[in-house]
């Protein structure tokens, strides 16, 4: 599987942010769209990702952080999918390297942005899945012989 | 007017619409009537006149297991308030406009109808097919019982090592007597039968590790009565990073897949009259023809594996060219939803626009009120058929909230009657569960007379005519 199957159904609306809006901007988009982190985008393509836990920091250590622009604290190395990456390998990197999101672009343009969330809810409708496919098997198989027996 | 009064009541139910009649229709169907509040009313529909969708015209004929699951669906039918109007199809027969006049809710599951192309010269050539509609035909789909295929060719190519590639090279390498006793479709049964194929090769543009098939898929194609199976050693070493990427994340269920496809390599052969070739690490990149604009080779380039920033190894091409020489190509490099009229659709990821099974407004982003989706159409085509069941579990919580919320359509004429009413009218030959039942019991004694799990109506002509009723 790969992560294609996650954005499809997303609605494929990214919220991104500018690098010079202010942080307070950016808090009120994660508020309103109730999500853990904003894609910073300039032009056509993301320059970084801010997530509350990087406006939690700041303004920890300061508390006048709201007005200064994304820019100042956001993550500038941020890790890149594709569409075709695979779900598993996602999983895997996400974990080991402690990434929240990640944002997906194909062909330069930004096209979604996956959630650590979203990975393990896709893993584990892919592993209840195969589970009650199998489970329902075995029963019918069962059932049957029991049938015939009788 | 009293058409905002709370609906989910026994005497004013919450009426819902199923399009397409799939696993996940049905899953969807059993979520919505299992609910204890509201009262529900489902109505599936089918564009054929038969239900269980790919269960029934994709599963391999010679996978009967995985086809028990229709067990669950028929528990399903027997619901007071389920209703099945097979051979009744959205934008031909009704449209979305008339189910508004009588559903509430409407609800999509049509499934992912197309293949993907491989987007390579010669693509077009005659004996180049998606493999999609190979699988369509041997499994008596009605739409494709006219298909023609060249059986005459020895040498066939399947682009793809995911389950419906695999499914198509067994097929092919299946001696008669194995599929005489299988539910394949009379007329596939007879051209296999003549069929001269003698090598079958199956295409994976990346590594063993990487292909999409299970170990039991695999298993079994080393098992068949009168297919050897090799591969190419070289193929199936692993490269370093698939190596590291194995060391740092141990899946065993990987680890076997490879295990088994390094034995095939030294298997020796065993004078089968058919071979099947498993190759990795290969693209096609044009298809070769002759004159007569016939399928002569497929031109492959040879890959290596690469890492993306995520960790996942994709193919990249070496640039060394290899030709193999094929008569019959068919390609299986993944699905596609098709668009519906009259629903909103995103071209990105050939599916719904939706969100969460909530298909949305293609302008404002923002919900539709009363339509949904699940399933492939919603999400890709991606899991087995139980994948689906969760899948269908996310959208009706959707539609639960939403009808809690009062946000569902307010339609003219909430009433099964209605429906039957219009039913009639547009289309006169459309089937019910009865029907089907009647067809199935008409299926599987023929089967049992012939040693096979049923024996298939192909055309609708057939099955209107075996329940005594005319078709126009």
């Amino acid at each position: 599987m790969n992560i294609a199957s996650l954005l499809a159904s997303k609605g494929g609306n990214v919220i991104t942010v500018g690098p010079q809006e202010s942080i307070r901007s950016a808090l009120g988009l994660l508020a309103q769209h109730n999500i853990g982190a904003l894609v910073v985008v300039e032009g056509r393509g993301p320059v970084g990702i801010v997530s509350e836990r990087d406006i939690v920091r700041a303004l920890a250590r300061t508390e006048s952080i709201l007005v200064q622009p994304i820019a100042a604290i956001m993550t500038r190395e941020v890790i890149i999918g594709t569409p075709q990456d695979d779900l598993i390998a996602v999983g895997n990197t996400m974990t080991e390297r402690r990434i929240r999101h990640l944002p997906v672009v194909e062909g330069g343009r930004l096209v979604g942005i996956v959630s650590i969330g979203d990975v393990v809810k896709a893993q584990r409708d892919q592993y209840q899945g195969e589970v009650d496919t199998l489970q329902f098997q075995i029963l019918h198989e069962d059932e049957a012989k029991m049938r015939q027996a009788s | 007017m009293a058409a905002h009064e709370p609906v989910g009541t026994a005497e004013r139910p919450l009426r819902v619409a199923i399009i397409g009649a799939g696993p996940t229709g049905y899953y969807a169907a059993d979520h919505l009537l299992r609910q204890t509040a509201p009262v529900i009313e489902v109505d599936l529909f089918d564009r054929l006149p038969t239900p269980f969708g790919l269960v029934r015209y994709g599963v391999a004929p010679d996978h009967q297991k995985i086809k028990s699951v229709t067990a669950a669906f028929d528990k399903v039918a027997t619901h007071p308030r389920f209703r099945f109007f097979g051979h009744v199809e959205l934008g031909k027969d009704v449209s979305v406009d008339d189910l508004r006049r009588h559903y509430h809710q409407i609800l999509y599951c049509t499934g992912a109808q197309t293949d993907r192309r491989m987007g390579i010269p010669g693509e077009d050539l005659r004996g180049s097919h998606p493999a999609t509609e190979f699988v369509a035909w041997y499994n008596g789909h009605p739409d494709f019982r006219d298909c023609q295929f060249d059986l005459t060719k020895e040498r066939v190519a399947v682009v793809g090592v995911g389950n419906v590639a695999v499914d198509v090279a067994r097929i092919l390498c299946r001696s008669a007597d194995e599929l005489a006793t299988t539910d394949i479709a009379d007329y596939a049964l007879e051209a296999l039968r003549h069929s001269r194929v003698k090598e079958v090769y199956l295409l994976g543009r990346r590594g063993p590790a990487q292909a999409a098939f299970t170990n039991p898929e695999i298993k079994e194609l080393g098992e068949l009565a009168d297919a050897d199976i090799t591969v190419r050693p070289e193929e199936v070493e692993l490269d370093e990073l698939t190596r590291a990427a194995l060391a740092q994340n141990p899946d065993r269920a990987t680890s076997k897949k490879v295990e088994i496809l390094q034995s095939y390599a030294h298997r020796p052969r065993t004078g089968k009259s058919k071979l099947l070739v498993v190759r990795f690490l290969v693209s096609p990149v044009e298809l070769l023809g002759d004159d007569a604009g016939e399928v002569t080779a497929i031109r492959l380039v040879r890959n290596r594996l690469v890492a993306t920033p995520t960790g996942t190894l994709q193919a990249k091409p070496t640039g060394e060219i290899e030709d193999l020489p094929v008569g019959l190509v068919f390609r299986s490099v993944g699905y596609k939803g098709v668009p519906m009229p009259g629903v909103p659709f995103n071209d990105s990821w050939a599916v719904i626009l939706n969100d969460k099974g909530r298909v949305l407004d293609p302008d404002t982003k923002q919900p539709i009120v009363g339509e949904y989706t699940a399933g492939w159409i919603k999400r890709g085509p991606t899991g087995v058929i139980g994948t689906n069941k969760p899948d269908a579990a996310e959208t009706v919580a959707c539609m639960m909230e939403d009808q809690a919320r009062g946000l569902v359509l307010h339609p003219d004429e909430p009433s099964r009657a209605a429906v039957d009413a219009l039913i009639r009218q547009r289309q006169p030959l459309y089937f019910s569960y009865d029907d089907w039942r009647g067809l199935d019991g008409l299926e599987v004694a023929a089967g049992r007379r012939a040693g096979r799990p049923r024996v298939k109506f192909t055309s609708v002509e057939d099955m209107a005519h075996a329940l005594g009723r005319r078709s126009e």
